[in-house]
């Protein structure tokens, strides 16, 4: 079903100009490596016990001008953030992609590969430089933080720079070598580079973690078991949840880009090409985001149960209301992936004849929508407030509970599963004997699972704390079986099915390019919000109950400014995303020539003065 | 809910979806111009009681946005609903109806405008926030009590010396009918002789997202407190409750939180739990 059978021709690399590429790879990893040593060398710098010693002359905290040392921080470290995911997310899809490649012999899933893997290196790069500043900005703006962090995770950052030089040799590797080595190596290299890239995620999530959830210290603050601080509560959720979150992310930039390169596209080839990588980008998007929630839904679990205290501040206190932002940012996420499927079902011969369930499909989506955005306590005047009876309304409550929450979000993803098969049997006939009972089959999987989902919402509300939480557990289950056994049935059905028509690439308004868009940007939003929640959850606390957080900062800022702060680092990321696809570009782009034209004209401006000098040009001939 | 209201909006739905089948053709925008109005009725007179305006701006928003995408994801009736508004705005046999909508416009706005103004003033609405977050943990008595690990201690009662846990519960009930009634009524429903003095009115602890979805030490923490003891952020907290501390013993506490379970017929929150 991602396969281009309307592509015309597949397209041939382009031979990169310039430097060779032993050269260039070397320069550029040279630069990444140099990046590297400042910050192992930072780092050994408070290591040494010398430095870490504490000094009465040294400040715990150190201000910027113009804008506050937390602001400055928060955004590098988003910016880093974003980049990182990016940067990891991408060999993941395309070593798959290259894989499929591989198996098929299919040239063009290797050409796709490649044009997600010429985003890397300009971002790795920024990645890289994003991180030496934000661990310049925490040792000179929160020295005693950082000494303290540094006392605890020492160690780990010697294998920390070690695999980041690892990284380096396996990313550029995996990129110059793009067919220079034999297809096995090429593959185990972009492995390499994935098992490394995650190791990496992984030592550096037990740092944050540990800040949200700190274990493996005495009540003192001093360091009794190395695992222990690095397996704290949250640390395998986070690590899950920011690789499935991750994929979702370098997904919907991956489609971006191609959405990019389709509105500029000038040839058909060239619109069924970037048509198709941008469909492939959002499928991977929609597939991560589809378990993004249970993995989300896990780490709550896990930071509730460290500290309800923390647990209250995040679901239901300070912090609730940006769970309602969330809500709607997520809510247009499935939107929009939907919208985007049912605009594709257009390049699709007989997909008209599904066209008559999108109006249910979509109002399903709506219900879901609106169940999840409403709040438990809601905004009202003291008029309103007072017909409800208080701040709850007895109608809407039950709404604004993770019962009513978990039901929409299993069958918000029920429903953008139903789109992509409608999306995939668009131009299938089932030819095999049993293809109505198969297709009974499927729809009785769904109505049980449904029926199944909405129960358990329900029961949930008749049932302690406990065991509510315990439910969410069966729905998620009930759920991904349903997608497994339609899947799999859906496989048989339609094997040797009649084909209506090919897929016609290229064939597809450009609003589903701007939804692309729409979905990049909607990402990137949610993860700068999510982010600012994880860490703000502290409030008055670095580590949380362990260091206290005393600089001027130590308030809680207002959900406006932190909206603020969040739009801002998205539009910088943005804007640095254009240089990434600008830069990425060029290697396709011709090599420049002087213009024929442009000599011409020159020449002719020349020509008057030519002429006035000629009797003073002779003569100096002469 | 106003079931009178609801079923007279779907009776016109129905009744114009006979009209559109038999004699007119309605075309998918004024369907969809059809169905935001019913939507918004719906939300704004269909419920009882009446929805907060902040939430019915977000669910209209959602009803927008959903509308719009029904619209667009079929390029031609998009095409056609483009159509249908230029010719509307370019057509001469249209030019009455468009100068009475440019007419129109600006007189809703007026009236708009004029409605609000002649309002009684209100104070701006707020985003209260319910769920104060605990300390780590609070003095009582002179003694720390860790509110992450705290427990109620007759608890365990329930199930070792079920009698005992009996007078626990007797002497929880007479803790709250001498203390607590006033303010959460004897329903525990939060509507006691007091409590409509109150803005807000206390929370209904019937109701199965309020202490259901507490640990005991919160509510201990929330009793021994009270209003005083509430954190600095999300302040304004807008909450009566005295500082229990002051009158009841720690016994008192946990035995009248045992009782808020026993007669709502919830179970606490446990702690702890995964990792």
């Amino acid at each position: 079903m991602i396969r281009p059978s309307g592509l015309i021709a597949p397209f041939p690399k382009t031979p990169r100009a310039g430097m060779p590429m032993i050269r260039r790879c070397c320069a550029t990893m040279g630069r990444v490596l140099l990046i590297g040593l400042v910050v192992g060398g930072a780092m050994a710098l408070l290591c040494d016990p010398a430095f870490a010693a504490p000094q009465e002359a040294d400040p715990d905290y150190r201000t910027l001008p113009f804008i506050s040392s937390r602001v400055a921080i928060w955004i590098i470290a988003e910016l880093h953030l974003m980049f990182a995911a990016f940067v990891l997310a991408v060999p993941m899809f395309a070593l798959i992609i290259e894989y499929i490649g591989y198996k098929t012999g299919d040239k063009r899933f290797d050409q796709l590969a490649y044009d997600f893997t010429k985003l890397l290196s300009v971002s790795f790069s920024f990645t890289a430089t994003l991180g030496a500043l934000l661990t310049f900005g925490l040792i000179v703006l929160y020295p005693a933080l950082t000494k303290y962090l540094v006392k605890i995770f020492s160690w780990t950052f010697l294998p920390y720079v070690l695999l980041f030089f690892f990284e380096a040799v396996f990313l550029y590797a995996y990129y110059y070598g793009w067919g220079k080595f034999s297809p096995r190596v090429h593959l185990f290299l972009g492995l390499m580079l994935n098992i490394v890239g995650t190791a990496i995620m992984f030592i550096a999530n037990a740092w944050l973690t540990f800040m949200n959830t700190p274990s493996g210290i005495d009540e003192l603050g001093n360091l009794t078991s190395i695992w222990d601080a690095i397996n704290n509560y949250i640390w395998m959720p986070i690590n899950i949840h920011r690789l499935i979150a991750n994929m979702a992310f370098g997904g919907a930039i991956g489609a971006a880009y191609g959405a990019y390169k389709f509105l500029g596209a000038r040839t058909l080839e060239e619109k069924a090409h970037y048509d198709w990588m941008g469909y492939i980008g959002n499928f991977i998007a929609i597939c991560a985001l589809l378990p993004l929630p249970f993995a989300g839904y896990w780490l709550g679990v896990e930071i509730y149960a460290y500290d309800q205290s923390l647990g209250i501040t995040l679901m239901g206190g300070t912090f609730s209301w940006l769970f309602i932002i969330q809500a709607v940012l997520i809510g247009n996420l499935f939107l929009a992936a939907n919208y985007y499927l049912w605009l594709s079902m257009g390049r699709i011969a007989g997909a008209e004849r599904y066209r008559k369930f999108i109006k249910y499909l979509l109002a399903v989506i709506t219900l879901c929508f609106i169940v999840w955005a409403t709040p438990h306590s809601l905004v009202a005047t003291v008029e309103e407030a007072r017909a409800m009876g208080g701040s709850h309304h007895p109608i809407l409550n039950v709404l604004g509970v993770m019962s009513a929450k978990n039901t929409a979000v299993n069958l918000l993803i029920l429903t953008t599963y139903v789109s992509f098969l409608l999306y995939r049997r668009a131009n299938k006939d089932a030819t095999v004997s049993w293809a109505k009972t198969g297709n009974l089959v499927q729809f009785g999987i769904f109505a049980v699972v449904v029926i199944f989902v909405v129960f358990l919402g329900v029961y949930g509300y008749f049932v302690d704390a406990q065991t509510r939480i315990g439910l969410s557990q069966p729905q998620v289950f009930s759920v991904l079986f349903a997608m497994v056994a339609v899947t799999v049935i859906d496989i048989f059905l339609f094997r040797g099915a009649k084909k209506r028509g090919d897929i016609a690439w290229g064939k597809i308004p450009a609003r589903a390019q701007y939804a692309l868009f729409f979905l990049a940007i909607t990402f990137a939003w949610l993860m700068g919000l999510m982010g600012y929640v994880r860490a703000g959850m502290r409030q008055h606390w670095h580590v949380y109950g362990v260091v206290r957080d005393t600089s001027v900062d130590a308030f809680t800022p207002t959900l406006g400014f932190a909206g603020l702060v969040v739009s801002i680092t998205v539009i910088i990321f943005f804007l640095f995303i254009a240089v990434v696809f600008f830069l990425s570009g060029l290697s396709s782009q011709k090599n420049w020539v002087a213009s024929p034209k442009r000599t011409r004209r020159w020449f002719r401006r020349a020509k008057p003065a030519d002429e006035l000098d000629a009797g003073t040009l002779s003569s100096d001939a002469s | 809910m106003n079931l009178l209201v609801l079923l007279v909006i779907v009776a016109a739905l129905a009744a114009l979806q006979l009209v559109a089948t038999r004699w007119v053709t309605v075309n998918r925008l004024a369907w969809m111009a059809v169905w935001w109005v019913a939507i918004y009725l719906g939300l704004a007179y269909g419920i009882n009681p009446p929805l907060p305006s902040s939430i019915i701006v977000l669910f209209m928003a959602i009803v927008t946005l959903a509308l719009a995408v029904y619209l667009s994801a079929d390029s031609d009736e998009l095409a056609s609903a483009v159509q249908t508004v230029t010719a509307f705005i370019v057509e001469k046999r249209f030019r009455v109806a468009l100068l009475t909508v440019l007419a129109v416009l600006p007189l809703l706005v007026a009236l708009k405008v004029y409605t609000n103004l002649s309002n009684p003033p209100q104070p701006p609405s707020s985003s209260r926030t319910i769920h104060p977050p605990p300390p780590a943990s609070i003095i009582f008595d002179g003694t720390a009590i860790d509110l992450a690990t705290a427990n109620n201690p007759y608890r365990e009662l329930e199930h070792t010396d079920p009698a005992a846990f009996a007078q626990h519960v007797e002497n929880g009930r007479r803790v709250y009918f001498e203390n607590c009634f006033y303010c959460h009524g004897d329903n525990m429903q939060g509507a006691g002789m007091f409590a409509h003095g109150y803005d807000p009115i206390p929370a209904n602890f019937n109701d199965p997202t309020t202490i259901a979805m507490l640990q005991e030490s919160y509510l201990f923490w929330r009793i021994a407190k009270g209003a005083p003891g509430l954190p600095s952020e999300s302040t304004p907290w807008s909450s009566a409750m005295p500082a229990w501390e002051n009158f009841l013993t720690e016994e008192e506490i946990w035995d009248v939180i045992i009782f808020l379970y026993e007669f709502t017929g919830y179970e606490p929150r446990a702690q702890g739990m995964p990792h």
